[in-house]
């Protein structure tokens, strides 16, 4: 048989040809029969679904109320890969989508997983108005500061000076800076790590699950076949390194100060972590106030 | 199965249609709704904003567009709920990306547009009919949706019933497309006792997870539905997608599903067509018209009746799919037909189609802003019957 | 003064040491290199073989440091099944 043959028999299955037992512990959590998935080799959206299925272990709740919903790109397509109930919608339209689906049945446990672009640039008013009203839902933005799955276009977060394909140039425009975005609608958790810090995003998304009312997490990644190979920054190896060198853990961060420069230094931590009202509990104390024994507790 | 009595307001009240339409929406088991305002519609959500903190297990969010409304009910839905957005023609507009969007993934949920006078910001205080042709093909792409025209409050209140349960049985987005005139006026609803209203219930599988294939059809080309919660586990998406709901972008997956998609009404049509019919047998004119324009072409039957042409109407209730096998006949018996409706033509190029040329297809139509000049519909019922000899 | 292994404060018992039996799944590796990168004892190094997909997956050349550090792959707690 030729070895073109060979290759072709040999990559069928994803456990065709190998050395130990065939199971990894997160099988169970994946969807197996999609494998191998569409993410580049150094993508950090791979490093971050790892991160979650840990948090989910961690976490304790029955996957079966778990529900997953994404938006379109690179990172909206993890929710096909993840086995839960998982929706992938519009783009820019998961926040909303994840808003019904938790009014309607308060017992699932919402998260949304999707790109900068997909989140803050055409989601940016649903962003804003859940963050306002407090849904309980946990928001992960993979941030790779471009929208990647299309080609390789400038976004909202993408740092000054960054060459892309619709900012050949240069891009003149100043990105967002979300911690301060979600800080300032009233994000009652809002965190910020890279790819590198697996351990901390691992146990941001626990707290960020636990913690009733809208919670947010930017997830710094390295998108190597597009953002790191226009900049020359290498692949997503050296881009880790770079994080390495260039990020820096603060324990009371302000968000003010955490823009994002192509070349600078990165503030990561924890930003906010306050208390609020979710928009259920303030529904339901304020429908009992003003309509009494008539009104019964919304539960789904 | 028997509406839940608790959204039910039996009684005899003196409403307007949008107030009828949350009624409506309440009896059929509508649990949600969320909204946003835009005149004429706006009356509808108003309503179902004070009645759903004392129904039970109703809820109402006003979102901060109608791209958000119309997606926000699709998660409602499939957490469980009967969910509904209500909308005029500009939101109409913004809600076409997931119009598609409850077609592909086969949502079962209810979008209400009165329509108001367009394009743009148009009339928003005065009525129209010029969505009809938006209705079924406003999003990109093939699909096929069924759309429902009241012209009364009563009529609207049953006819939501209506809209609730057909969208279940075939899994289907249903426009509801209303009127400003319907909408606003105030006429007697008799909403009868929570055990003579019929709901069709949604239609979850009985199989176990494992089992169970979310896109995989019944014989009627409908798959069973879940929901998220179950322990279903189950990846649902926009993009072409196979029976278990992964996608599967190639030609071949397309042509199984996007095919089924349409032909779940298509060969269904006969069953979803619905119009009502009066002095047509003896007719060599037929009206056919929809909404607030039957009420003013029944006057102008009479007129022209006196006059010595013998006209009919048909009333379109169920306006897609179009009954054009039903077209087609009247067309074969030599009678003439006049399409009244308030635009510039758009159920009119349906009839001439289903007509296929054997008979004369006049148009009645006119901008909107007010519903038609009796007079302009009787001389248009003569040209047709001049055009008939 | 160095401190020799044989000794131990207060005389307890030498702690011991957490250790991992590394599997490597070679046909699902995509080449990333970031186990290799970040293996705090150098256990892994790229190997020279291919696998089916064109990667170089991991090679483990130093297996008896490998310290459970979790890295690669977390345990469960102790008591849990694996």
């Amino acid at each position: 048989m030729s070895i073109l043959k060979e290759l072709q028999k040999a990559s069928l299955s994803p456990t065709a040809g190998l050395t130990g037992p065939d199971k990894h512990p997160m099988d169970d959590f994946l969807r197996m029969d999609r494998m191998p998935h569409i993410w580049c080799s150094t993508c950090g959206i791979g490093v971050s679904v790892n991160c979650f299925a840990k948090a989910l272990e961690k976490l304790g709740t029955p996957l079966d109320d778990v529900v997953v919903v994404s938006g379109i790109g690179c990172t909206g397509r993890v929710a096909g890969y993840v086995k839960v109930d998982s929706f992938h919608t519009t783009h820019g339209r998961a926040i909303p989508f994840a808003t019904g689906m938790k009014l309607a049945n308060p017992k699932l446990k919402v998260i949304v997983f999707s790109g900068d672009g997909d989140i803050i640039a055409i989601g940016g008013n649903h962003f804003i108005n859940a963050a306002r009203r407090n849904i309980d839902i946990t928001v992960i933005c993979l941030n790779n500061f471009n929208y990647a799955m299309t080609g390789g276009q400038v976004a909202a977060t993408t740092p000054e000076g960054a060459i892309l394909s619709t900012s050949p140039y240069g891009n003149f425009e100043t990105p967002f800076n979300l911690p301060f975005l979600a800080e300032s609608v009233g994000a009652v958790y809002v965190a910020r790590w890279t790819s590198l810090h697996v351990y901390n995003q691992t146990n941001s998304m626990v707290e960020a699950m636990k913690k009733p009312g809208f919670s947010f997490i930017e997830i710094v990644a390295p998108c190597p076949t597009i953002f790191e190979r226009q900049q020359k920054m290498g692949d997503g190896l050296d881009r880790l390194r770079w994080y390495c060198e260039n990020s820096e853990i603060q324990t009371d961060p302000k968000t003010k100060d955490a823009n994002i420069g192509l070349r600078d230094k990165m503030i990561v931590g924890k930003f906010v972590d306050i208390e609020r009202p979710t928009y259920l509990d303030a529904m339901n104390a304020h429908y009992q106030e003003r309509l009494g024994p008539k009104y019964k507790v919304y539960e789904g | 199965m028997k509406a839940d009595p608790k959204g039910v307001l039996t009684g005899s009240h003196y409403i307007d249609g949008d107030f009828a339409c949350c009624e409506g929406a309440l009896a059929a088991g509508c649990r949600f709704i969320a909204g946003y305002p835009i005149t004429p519609s706006t009356e509808v959500v108003e309503r179902f904003a004070r009645r759903a903190p004392l129904v039970d297990g109703a809820l109402f969010i006003q979102m901060e567009d109608e791209l958000a409304a119309s997606i926000t009910l699709q998660g409602a839905v499939w957490a469980g709920k009967k969910a509904m957005t209500v909308t005029s023609g500009p939101g109409f507009s913004l809600m076409m990306e997931h119009i598609g969007l409850a077609a592909m993934t086969e949502t079962p949920c209810v979008f209400v547009d009165v329509q108001r006078g367009g394009p743009s910001t148009g009339l928003p205080t005065l009525p129209s009919q010029a969505d009809m042709m938006q209705a079924r093909w406003g999003s990109h792409g093939d699909y096929e949706i069924i759309a429902l025209s009241p012209n009364s409050p009563q009529e609207t209140f049953d006819l939501t019933i209506e809209a609730f349960n057909l969208s279940e049985q075939y899994r289907v987005p249903v426009m509801f497309m209303m009127d400003e005139c319907v909408g606003h006026m105030m006429e007697r609803v008799v909403i009868p006792t929570a055990d003579k209203i019929e709901i069709t219930p949604r239609r979850f599988t009985k199989l176990p997870p494992g089992e169970y294939l979310p896109f995989k059809p019944g014989e009627d080309l409908v798959p069973d539905m879940f929901k998220a919660g179950d322990g279903y586990r189950l990846h649902v998406t926009g993009l072409t997608h196979d029976y278990r709901g992964y996608p599967a972008m190639t030609p071949e997956v397309q042509e199984q599903l996007v095919h089924r998609l349409v032909n779940k009404i298509r060969l269904n049509a006969p069953k979803i067509w619905r119009y009502e019919e009066t002095g047509v047998e003896d007719a060599d004119v037929v009206i056919v018209t929809y909404g607030i324009t039957s009420r003013v072409a029944g006057e102008a039957i009479d007129i022209a009746r006196k006059k010595g042409i013998k006209v009919g109407m048909l009333r379109l209730i169920v306006v897609w799919p179009f009954p054009e096998q039903r077209i087609f006949e009247l067309a074969s018996q030599g009678k003439a037909i006049v399409v009244a409706e308030m635009n510039y033509g758009q159920v009119f190029y349906e009839a001439d189609r289903s007509a296929r040329g054997k008979a004369p297809v006049v148009l009645a139509g006119h901008g909107g802003g007010t519903v038609h000049n009796i007079e302009d519909i009787v001389k248009k019922i003569e040209e047709a019957h001049k055009c008939r000899s | 003064m160095p401190v020799r292994q044989r000794e131990t404060p207060f005389g307890l018992p030498r702690p011991e040491t957490p250790h991992g039996e590394i599997v490597i799944l070679e046909e699902r590796c995509k080449g990333c290199g970031f186990c290799i990168e970040y293996c705090p004892h150098g256990v892994l190094i790229t190997a020279k073989k291919y696998n089916a997909k064109g990667y170089h997956p991991p090679e483990i050349v130093k297996a008896e440091l490998c310290v459970d550090c979790g890295y690669t792959y977390e345990p469960p707690k102790a008591g849990e099944k694996p």
